[in-house]
Parts: structure tokens; C-alpha cells; sequence
């Protein structure tokens, strides 16, 4: 599995403000695929990405990117080996007080010395990929949300990153939106050679286009395979959490006490 | 009765934790000198949002202090036959506790408050954490410029307060009240020394400024990242910085001034 | 606002700011070149130096020639010794003249005034004043006056 696997991460015990959110979860996330980690609310996706990207450190386990423990680079390398990681958060993140075209810009910027029109160039490459190139010279408070994401996005890969990250792209986008964003992660991977990694509740899209999935719950990792190997997965469950069963190993009912008791029933046990 | 005594040491061991973080903080943000070529672009936006903007305030602020300070001076130093000193009491008033002290006070309403809410937002909008991701350092790219700003921009401010304070005090004085212009400038001339007098409320202002600046800062920084928490850091900057502002004002008052 | 406006806005910030340190320093403070200037230093002893402070005033026929640098006790002789800093070109302070404590006003601050002698000589850095006059203390004035002194 070795070499093939760009993220792997082993036994990794995570705990925050008492509550512990990873129990041993251990993943292999392939080289150059869509991998989909995929979990109900509050399971920790978001939290693992941190773990991935090195702004959280892990209890105790290991988490080795491209052979690198990231627990264990200190800052400054830690930083330079960012530059090889695309991240795109759940709200887009751009920087507020910069135009379109300076956000795309700003990575070149900070971190190589490009003259002005070779960032020019490539600025304007990125945001063609993501179908924005006509927007370059507006303020982020002028795009809609999709739009915002794509911004986001066409930044992340501004330095061409081996690995890029995406928090939730799905949520709250409307059926084009959502047509738009699949379309770009499945293009980008393919033609960049990516290694990608989307964190998602939204089952049928991250199914419909991931090479791989994870499903966390409970800080555990709960089922793990292809799409395929997935839909056909014995426990009870994987199966409530892909098919959105309302009831089954996740209860319904908020546990309570009897209804008798509640609702002052009188005399005896039907 | 125990669980009261308990919680009371666990927020004073919160305090000094947090202490603790905003010292570590500082470091973080102090170390590594920043690139002259894209730190110092960063930092005139700061001084320009932090210092430019705030000189309204400042100005009128100083104006209608020195005006009071001169109404008033004038009512009781004329139960005296001093009103001749009138020139001197402002000055020395101005210059020694209220130029530093106000400006500090209202630099922390206007522009801490400002910077606390704006790296708040920053943060709840995850731009921080997306800068990290990015490679960048934002302690070193957000923080530091807005840090080096208010430390800057506060001792200038308190200048122009004084300035204007002491203008004002002879527009009401000398104009106003009939006080002799030469007196009004002569006895400020001969009892406010530059060096005792000016430099050390110059030093004062710049001790604040930083105090002022840190926590401003360090709030936006720590805050928790959802609308409640932006609004609750804001109000501990306004707060904290005051009371700071106050109890560092009496210490450097007693070392400065005071005749030991 | 483009970061040229941005720039120049804060380049006259910064220079009201010198502006106004420089008005605080000339207007209000009296700085002047001349403070600079070189001064010597010359001694008086007191029997009450009263209330005279250090940076206080010292004065030749009204004019201010220099200031207090300091008072100490002499324990020998009980009195106490006050240092000058007078202005350098004041040089020619006859050697018999008295230093005096003089009240301005009947309330106002002491200072010491320099009362001129008849000498041909003069006072030379480091010279200590022949005669003094100790500060005017109210309370024994009173007392003389009441007993028909």
C-alpha cells in the first residue's frame, strides 16, 4: 500500500475540550484519486482535514503525508510544505479587502518571485479553469456563494498543489452550483494529477464522483472501500447513513422514558 | 460554598493561562522581522486605518478639553488672582495626564474596538485559517502591522491632542475670557519643561499605545469565531484596555512625576 | 484608495504629528537653542532654605540667570548647601555679592535672587557665596512682632 497511498494515517486518537472525536481511526487515502470522507454531523471531517493540514496535532497515532509525519515538522517546514496543499474551506475564505484577481494572486505573491506578468498569466489561467476569468476585477462581497467557492478554489491551485483539500463543498449549493463544482474537482484531479480529499455529508454526490470512500462515526472509522464495495457493505450502520434511513443504529427517539410515564397513561401495561 | 471558592481560583488560573497565551502571542507576533517589501505596504494601510481615521475624533476631542480645561481653569484660578496661570495649568494638565491618557482611551473605543472586530471577523470567515494553508504566517502578514500601527500611531495622536488641547484652552482663555496672550504663553513656557514634561507623556503614550494595540489584537485573535463571540472580544478590548490604560497611567505617574 | 494615497495621507499624518511635538516643544515648553548654552556651577549655604526646589529659579536684579541644581544637608555645620547652574555668560557676579531667598509675592514660589556686591573680582566656577540670607520664615516674624521686637 505504500507508496501508492499519499495520506495515511494510523491509530490517530484525537480529543478536544473533553470530548474525544477520533478513537483510533486509521485510512489510507490513495495517490492521485478522489477520496470522499464522509460522516453524519459533528463526527469530526472537519477536524481531520486540520489533522491532515497540520493546524491540529493528534493525541497519540500518526499522520504521514508524502512520507512525512506531519505532527513532527516544525514550523517553519511545516509552512513550506503547505505550499504543496490546497485547501478549500466551507465558506470560501477569501480575503475581504482583496479583489478577485489579488486573492488568485496572493500565493504567487507571498511565496514566489514572479514578475508581475507571469502572475498575470497564470491568475487569469486559473480562474479560466474555474470559469471566472471575466470576474477577475470584482470585490468578494459582489459574487454569490458559488461564485465565491470557485474564487476559492481557482486560489487553492494557483501553486499547481500535489494535494488539495475540500471542506463541504456541497453544502447549500443550488443543483447548478453543485453540477458546476463536480464538474471542476472530477476535471482538476484528472488533469492536475491530484490527490483530493472532500469531506461531505452529501452522499450521492461525493459517491458520484469519488475514486474512494471513509465513513466516521462515532470516532471511528466505520466503512471504508469503492463506491461499489460501499453500497453492498454488511453493517446495518453504513447502510442507514448511505441510504438516509431515519431509524436504525442511530435511533429516531431522543432517549426518554416511558410514554406511560409522560403522557400519565392510567392503570395498566397494555 | 466550595464549588464559589472553586470557581473563583479556576478563573484566576484562567486569567493567568490567558495571559500566558497572549504573552506567547506576542512573541509569535514580535519575532521574525517582517520583508520592507511587502511589510511595508501592510503597515501604512494600518497606520492609515488606525492613525489617519482616528484624528477626527482626536482632534475634536482635544479641542473641546482644552476649551473646558479653560473655562474651568479660569473659574477657579480666578478665586486666586492666578488667572494669569491659566497658561500653565493647561499645558501641564494636557500634556503630563490628559493627552496621553484620553487619546489612549479613545484610540481604544475607536480603533481597538475596530481591529479587535476586524481580526474577529477574519477569523470567524476562516481568512486566517486559510492563510495558514496557505503557507502564510498571519500573525506575521494580519497581526504585526496592525500591532506596529497603534504602537506607532498612538504617541502621534497624543501630540495632536495636546496641541490642540493647548490652542483650544487660548481660544477661550486669551480670546474669550480676556486672559493677556503674553501671560497665557509665558508662564506655560516657563514652568513646562520639554524633557520632564513632554518626552515623558510622550513615553507614557507610547506605553499605551502598545498596551492598547496588544490587546486590541490579541482579542480578534482569541475570540470564539461566531457573531457572539466577535462582539463579546470587542467589548473586553474597550474594557481591558481602559482599565490598563488607568492603572499604568498612575504607575508611570508615580515614577515620573513623583518626588521620591 | 490606492496604495499612493494611502502613502501620502500617512506621510502628513506623521508630519502633523512632528508638527505638533515641534509647537509643544518651541510654544509651550520654551525650548529654545540657547538652552543648550554652557553653564557653571556655583554654592551658597543656607541656614532655611525655606521652600526652594530644585529647578528653581535664580535671579540677578530680576532677570533669570540660572536655576537650582540641588540642596544638601552639610552635617558638619548644619546648614544646608545649595548648588547653581548660572548661565555661562553671566560671568562677572562680584565675589561679595549675597545670595537671598525671596519670596514672588506674598504666596507665590521662592526663588533666590542674587543681591550685587561691590568687588572688583567675580565669582569663579566652583566659589561658594560669602554671605546669604536664609528664607523669610513667617511664624517668627509673627512671633518678633507680637513680643515688640
Amino acid at each position: 500500500m505504500g507508496l501508492s497511498s499519499y495520506i495515511s494515517l494510523k491509530d490517530v486518537v484525537f480529543s478536544r475540550s473533553g470530548r474525544r472525536i477520533f478513537n483510533g481511526v486509521s485510512a489510507e487515502i490513495p495517490r492521485g484519486k478522489i477520496t470522499a470522507i464522509m460522516g453524519p454531523s459533528g463526527s469530526g471531517k472537519t477536524t481531520l482535514l486540520r489533522l491532515i493540514g497540520g493546524q491540529l496535532r493528534q493525541d497519540s497515532g500518526s499522520v504521514m503525508v508524502d512520507g512525512h509525519s506531519i505532527s513532527e515538522l516544525r514550523r517553519k517546514e511545516l509552512y513550506k510544505f503547505r505550499e504543496k496543499m490546497g485547501m478549500l474551506f466551507q465558506s470560501g475564505a477569501l480575503f475581504t479587502d482583496l479583489s478577485v484577481y489579488e486573492n488568485v494572486a496572493f500565493p504567487m505573491r507571498v511565496h514566489t518571485k514572479l514578475p508581475e506578468d507571469m502572475i498575470h498569466d497564470i491568475v487569469l489561467m486559473k480562474l479560466e479553469a474555474v470559469g471566472l476569468r471575466g470576474a477577475r476585477k470584482l470585490m468578494p462581497s459582489e459574487l454569490s456563494g458559488g461564485m465565491n467557492r470557485r474564487v476559492a478554489l481557482a486560489r487553492s491551485i494557483a501553486l499547481d498543489p500535489e494535494l488539495i483539500m475540500y471542506d463541504e463543498p456541497f453544502a447549500g449549493q443550488d443543483p447548478i452550483g453543485m453540477g458546476v463544482l463536480v464538474k471542476l474537482i472530477r476535471d482538476l484531479n484528472s488533469s492536475m494529477g491530484l490527490t483530493s480529499v472532500l469531506v461531505s455529508h452529501d452522499v450521492k454526490e461525493s459517491l458520484s464522483i469519488c475514486h474512494y470512500a471513509c465513513i466516521i462515526a462515532d470516532g471511528k472509522v466505520i466503512g471504508a472501500g469503492t463506491p461499489a464495495e460501499l453500497q453492498d457493505h454488511p453493517s446495518e450502520q453504513v447502510q442507514q447513513f448511505l441510504n438516509g434511513h431515519p431509524d436504525g443504529p442511530v435511533p429516531f427517539h431522543y432517549p426518554s422514558s416511558a410514554a406511560s410515564e409522560d403522557f400519565g397513561l392510567s392503570g395498566g401495561v397494555s | 460554598m466550595i464549588d464559589r471558592i472553586a470557581s473563583f481560583g479556576r478563573s484566576g488560573a484562567d486569567l493567568i493561562i490567558s495571559l500566558g497565551r497572549a504573552g506567547r502571542f506576542l512573541a509569535g507576533v514580535l519575532s521574525g522581522v517582517p520583508r520592507p517589501a511587502t511589510g511595508f505596504p501592510l503597515l501604512m494601510k494600518q497606520l492609515y486605518s488606525v492613525g489617519v481615521l482616528s484624528l477626527a475624533i482626536i482632534v475634536v476631542s482635544g479641542l473641546f478639553i482644552g476649551m473646558v480645561l479653560g473655562l474651568q481653569g479660569y473659574t477657579i484660578l480666578s478665586d486666586f488672582g492666578s488667572e494669569a496661570a491659566i497658561g500653565q495649568m493647561i499645558a501641564l494638565t494636557l500634556v503630563r495626564e490628559l493627552g496621553p491618557v484620553v487619546t489612549a482611551l479613545l484610540f481604544a473605543g475607536r480603533a481597538g474596538s475596530a481591529l479587535t472586530a476586524e481580526i474577529g471577523l477574519m477569523k470567524a470567515t476562516e481568512q486566517l485559517s486559510s492563510m495558514e494553508m496557505m503557507g502564510v504566517d498571519p500573525l506575521r502578514r494580519v497581526i504585526a502591522p496592525r500591532l506596529w500601527a497603534g504602537f506607532i500611531a498612538m504617541p502621534v495622536l497624543a501630540i495632536i491632542f495636546s496641541m490642540v488641547g493647548i490652542w483650544g484652552g487660548m481660544l477661550v482663555g486669551v480670546e474669550w475670557l480676556g486672559v493677556f496672550e503674553g501671560s497665557y504663553w509665558g508662564n506655560m513656557q516657563a514652568s513646562v519643561d520639554f524633557w520632564d514634561d513632554v518626552v515623558n507623556g510622550v513615553i507614557k503614550s507610547v506605553v499605551f499605545g502598545f498596551v492598547c494595540a496588544w490587546i486590541a489584537v490579541y482579542q480578534g485573535y482569541d475570540c470564539v469565531p461566531t457573531s457572539a463571540g466577535i462582539s463579546s472580544a470587542t467589548t473586553k478590548t474597550v474594557v481591558y484596555s481602559s482599565l490598563a490604560v488607568l492603572g499604568l497611567d498612575f504607575v508611570l505617574t508615580a515614577v515620573m512625576f513623583g518626588n521620591f | 484608495m490606492t496604495q499612493r494615497t494611502t502613502d501620502i495621507t500617512v506621510g502628513l499624518f506623521m508630519l502633523a504629528g512632528l508638527a505638533a511635538l515641534l509647537f509643544l516643544a518651541l510654544q509651550v515648553s520654551g525650548l529654545s537653542p540657547k538652552s543648550a548654552q554652557s553653564t557653571y556651577t556655583i554654592y551658597a549655604d543656607f541656614n532655611d532654605t525655606g521652600g526652594i526646589t530644585p529647578r528653581g529659579r535664580v535671579s540677578m536684579a530680576g532677570v533669570t540667570v540660572g536655576s537650582i541644581d540641588s540642596i544638601t544637608l552639610n552635617k558638619e555645620t548644619f546648614q544646608a548647601r545649595v548648588a547653581m547652574s548660572i548661565h555661562g555668560d553671566v560671568d562677572n557676579i562680584p565675589a561679595d555679592s549675597a545670595a537671598v531667598i525671596r519670596t514672588s509675592g506674598l504666596l507665590g514660589e521662592q526663588y533666590i535672587d542674587i543681591s550685587i556686591g561691590g568687588e572688583m573680582d567675580s565669582l569663579k566656577p566652583g566659589d561658594t557665596f560669602y554671605s546669604t540670607q536664609s528664607a523669610m520664615n513667617i511664624e517668627r516674624l509673627i512671633s518678633n512682632f507680637a513680643s515688640g521686637k
